[in-house]
């Protein structure tokens, strides 16, 4: 089989961001919204194709799918087997993160023609959108670790662009600049983790050589706990998260895209990929992971229980559900597909995930776009004016939530089973995390669609269905949600590559699903009425704790207590002393040097022959007593 | 210790030509300085003879004495150079200058008399025929400068034009 | 003829600095070129001497003496053009009014 075609997927979301980016601003509105899609839509037949024709292809001899290079080509040699190289890799997880970034970007790019219309720097929107296609892309399909680092970076930069899409908006400037700046300061563990690694393992690439790897021995978990680092940035871990809910600050489509479905994933993506040595080589530094992954989920399920911006509860909706599949990965004991059921079930979780939280914001856009606030009390008893969003959106609700048969269910069981197959403990931490995600989720649909109508502001702006370019991806990605739980995922991606069914582990599944009812039914009572009697009481009794969750528990002010006063004040400002006067004061002394001795020797250059002439007649005698001496 | 008539007519040139030159740039006017400057080639033109140089001498005379002195002269009178040949440079300056042409004459004449020339006697040889002064100058063997001597030909020349160039009136 | 070389090196050394000096101290551009003789005379005899000297069966000394005698008058006739052209134009031939190659 030929997979030398893959190639376009790389280059036609490049290409169509160079048109648009150069040429965009002279074209009308629609016509670069349809190169764009155009292009994207391209990309999703030869990413489905590459699916079809990867795993129609049959498995090699060893019962795994084999990994494929199309291309490779040296690009740094350093040494002979240290180089770094860039190509496409197409192995199952790749393969997967193909379709699930082109299924959402296509959506989003479809669904962006209604929400953008008429927006200032359409053209340049989906300029940036083609380049962070073209950026994950890139991401998945890396080669090498180090390729996987440049398209990491592109990919925060297109992701930096998108949020301050509104550049005119002081707060829009400051969460891209947030953003960008921490995970920048991940990324800084990613690469120093990169370079411990190449030097220790002698390659970049995924597959070093046994001994190299035996012969690091305790350096290899430090290069892999670095990098998850940078995993953690991306991936908004624990106490890294801080940019995500901010980063809501960009278009809702961009939210969905990328910090929801895919590249929030790559951090989960990264740990995925050296998934074969972490087990091998520091699987201690996979239980630590995973211990991370549950604080994360706990602390983002809490906050999102009393946030009132609905896309802040999706975004630490998102945060808490990315933390599940970090716990999956995390609880794997062992490479086999038993033991590292957790990797297919975390690959699993992703995929789900990706394409109902996408869903969950394209119909919270739709929301605002209806209502024109994020705000919880604009909304209410929006059942009746958007009947579609309204289906589509219980759709996504009842798949995060784990109710059968939506996709959710499938996965999160599996993440469930693995982590009962771990430790009880961590079993029992993430099936109450599932209930609270249960129960903030059915929260926030009730305070949407049902509960107190904002009867004035509906007054004054009756709320509409969205267009039909927006309800389409709706139902899209509602009807993915309802049957991709069904497919046989451990087919297709397990931890060693062979095949693994799901079967589901009844005493799990029963004990998630009740405990998943329980908190929609405790939603249903406290949040579907009008009044919230229940609610607001809790809220009054347990105010301070309360406050706090909706202050996300100070983080964002610890944080700004970490950089201004200690950083800033101890390391930075001294820093910037010595800078200004040693370093900067060593520069103006040498340019003042130059000065003088310039106005010194400029008083030589009079014109005149005869005072030349004897500066030359000194400057001869002074060489013949040289001569003389040496 | 017995002099020859050479030795003596030698001693005297030296003397005379040392006196002159020094005379010439110290004298406070300029056309006894041009005076002076005409000595001291009538001295060269006699250690050129002495030298048994005889055409090398004639030329000297012929050309500086004859041509070049009688041009300064000219020129002098022309630019009224006797009335402003005063203008004195200031203190510091000379002594400069004085400190270093009396380092550099005694660094020369150091380097001079350690060389250690054992030469002091003229070797004997027979005097340069003018015929041979001819063919050696438009002849193209080896020790002969047809080459040198078009060039110069067409330096003055070129000198020639230049001088009537620059100094004809506008 | 017992005359040692080093007496006619001592004359052309004592005319060079004297020219030297002269070219310096001198502020009348005439007067400067006056110098520039001198010194071009000491080289002249050097030439001459070396060659009678050193190298009595041939003349290379002899001839080069010649030729710069040719382009000493060559010279000259171009720097005295130039400076009366300079005294035509500012009446002066002074060295402190001549620095126009100052930058």
């Amino acid at each position: 089989m030929d997979y030398s075609y893959t190639i376009l997927i790389l280059l036609l979301p490049m290409l169509s961001f160079i048109v648009l980016g150069l040429a965009g601003m002279r074209m009308q509105h629609k016509v670069a919204g349809a190169i764009g899609t155009a292009v994207l839509g391209i990309v999703a037949v030869l990413s489905y194709a590459t699916a079809y024709f990867y795993f129609g292809n049959g498995r090699s001899a060893d019962g795994t799918y084999e990994k494929l290079m199309p291309y490779n080509f040296e690009w740094l040699p350093f040494t002979s087997n240290l180089h770094i190289d860039l190509g496409i890799l197409l192995d199952p997880i790749s393969v997967m993160m193909l379709i699930v970034i082109s299924t959402v970007s296509l959506m989003v790019h479809i669904y962006s023609f209604g929400y953008m219309k008429g927006e200032k720097g359409f053209q340049r929107y989906y300029a940036f959108l083609s380049l962070f296609t073209f950026s994950m892309l890139g991401l998945v399909v890396a080669t090498n670790i180090f390729q996987m680092y440049i398209f990491w970076e592109l990919v925060g930069v297109s992701s930096y662009l998108l949020i301050g899409f509104y550049y005119t908006k002081p707060e829009a400037v400051a969460a891209s600049k947030k953003a960008f700046i921490v995970t920048r300061f991940a990324d800084l563990g990613f690469l120093i983790g990169i370079l411990i690694y190449g030097y220790y393992a002698g390659t970049f690439t995924f597959e070093p050589e046994t001994q190299m790897l035996i012969a690091a021995g305790g350096m290899m978990p430090w290069a892999l706990g670095l990098m998850f680092v940078g995993g953690a940035g991306k991936s908004a871990m624990f106490p890294l998260h801080i940019w995500l809910p901010d980063a809501m600050e960009g278009p809702t489509p961009v939210s969905a895209l990328i910090h929801a479905a895919t590249m929030v994933v790559a951090g989960v993506y990264l740990v995925a990929r050296m998934f074969p040595i972490f087990i091998a080589y520091a699987p201690e530094v996979l239980h630590w992971i995973a211990y991370l992954g549950v604080l994360t989920a706990f602390y983002a399920a809490a906050v999102a229980c009393v946030q009132t911006d609905i896309k802040r509860v999706l975004a630490f909706s998102t945060i808490s559900q990315i933390a599940f599949m970090v716990v999956a990965l995390g609880v794997c004991i062992g490479a086999d597909t038993h033991e590292g059921l957790g990797y297919m079930a975390g690959m699993f979780h992703l995929f789900t995930h990706a394409m109902f939280k996408a869903l969950l914001f394209l119909g919270a856009g739709a929301i605002i776009h209806a209502v024109h606030s994020n705000e919880m009390s604009a909304m209410g008893g929006l059942r009746k004016y958007m009947p579609i969003t309204h289906i589509t959106f219980l759709i996504a609700c009842l798949a995060i939530a784990g109710i059968p048969p939506f996709s959710g269910f499938f996965s999160k069981d599996e993440i469930l089973a693995a982590c009962f197959q771990f430790s009880p403990v961590v079993g029992w931490m993430m099936s109450i995390i599932a209930g609270m995600t249960a129960f903030y989720m059915f929260r926030l649909y009730y305070g949407i669609f049902w509960g107190k109508e904002n009867k004035e502001l509906h007054a004054h702006h009756t709320p509409h269905e969205a267009p039909l370019s927006m309800s389409f991806p709706l139902m899209f990605l509602a009807a993915v949600t309802c049957v991709s739980g069904f497919i046989p995922f451990g087919h297709f991606v397990s931890s060693n590559g062979q095949a693994y069914d799901i079967h589901l582990n009844a005493q799990v599944a029963i004990t998630s699903v009740c405990i998943a009812i329980v908190a929609i039914v405790l939603a249903t009572f406290m949040y579907m009425k009008e009044q919230q009697p229940v609610a607001d009481k809790l809220a009054a009794t347990f105010k301070t704790l309360h406050r706090a969750a909706y202050r996300r528990f100070y983080m964002d002010e610890i944080w700004m207590f970490v950089t201004k006063k200690i950083i800033f004040r101890c390391i930075s400002t001294p820093l910037a002393w010595f800078d200004r006067h040693a370093v900067d004061q060593f520069f103006n002394f040498t340019a003042w040097s130059a000065n003088a001795s310039a106005d010194e020797v400029r008083g030589m250059q009079s014109g005149k022959i005869q005072s030349y002439c004897i500066w030359f007649l000194i400057g001869a005698l002074a060489f013949t007593v040289m001569l003389l001496l040496v | 210790m017995d002099i020859t008539l050479q030795q003596l007519v030698f001693y005297v040139v030296a003397i005379l030509m040392s006196v002159f030159s020094v005379m010439t740039v110290t004298s406070g006017s300029i056309l006894r300085s041009a005076t002076y400057l005409l000595f001291v080639l009538f001295g060269t033109a006699a250690i050129y003879f002495i030298l048994g140089y005889t055409f090398l001498g004639a030329v000297q005379l012929m050309v500086y004495a004859g041509g070049i002195v009688v041009l300064y002269v000219f020129s002098i009178l022309l630019t009224n150079s006797d009335k402003s040949i005063n203008q004195k440079i200031c203190k510091s300056k000379l002594f400069a200058v004085l400190a270093t042409v009396l380092i550099g004459a005694a660094l020369v004449l150091f380097l001079i008399w350690t060389n250690g020339f054992a030469l002091n006697a003229i070797p004997e040889c027979s005097e340069i025929g003018l015929k041979e002064i001819g063919r050696d100058l438009i002849g193209m063997d080896k020790y002969q400068y047809v080459l040198p001597f078009e060039i110069v030909s067409v330096l003055l020349l070129a000198c020639m034009i230049g001088g009537l160039l620059i100094a004809r009136k506008r | 003829m017992e005359i040692h070389v080093v007496y006619y090196l001592i004359v052309s050394t004592i005319m060079l600095f004297a020219g030297i000096y002269g070219f310096f101290t001198r502020k009348n551009l005439l007067a400067v070129l006056i110098s520039v003789e001198l010194i071009l005379n000491a080289t002249n005899i050097n030439f001459a001497v070396f060659n009678r000297y050193l190298f009595p069966d041939v003349f290379e000394g002899h001839f080069f003496a010649l030729f710069g005698i040719g382009i000493a008058a060559a010279e000259t006739a171009v720097a005295i053009a130039i400076i009366i052209n300079i005294y035509r134009n500012i009446r002066n031939i002074q060295t402190d009014n001549i620095d126009e190659m100052k930058g």
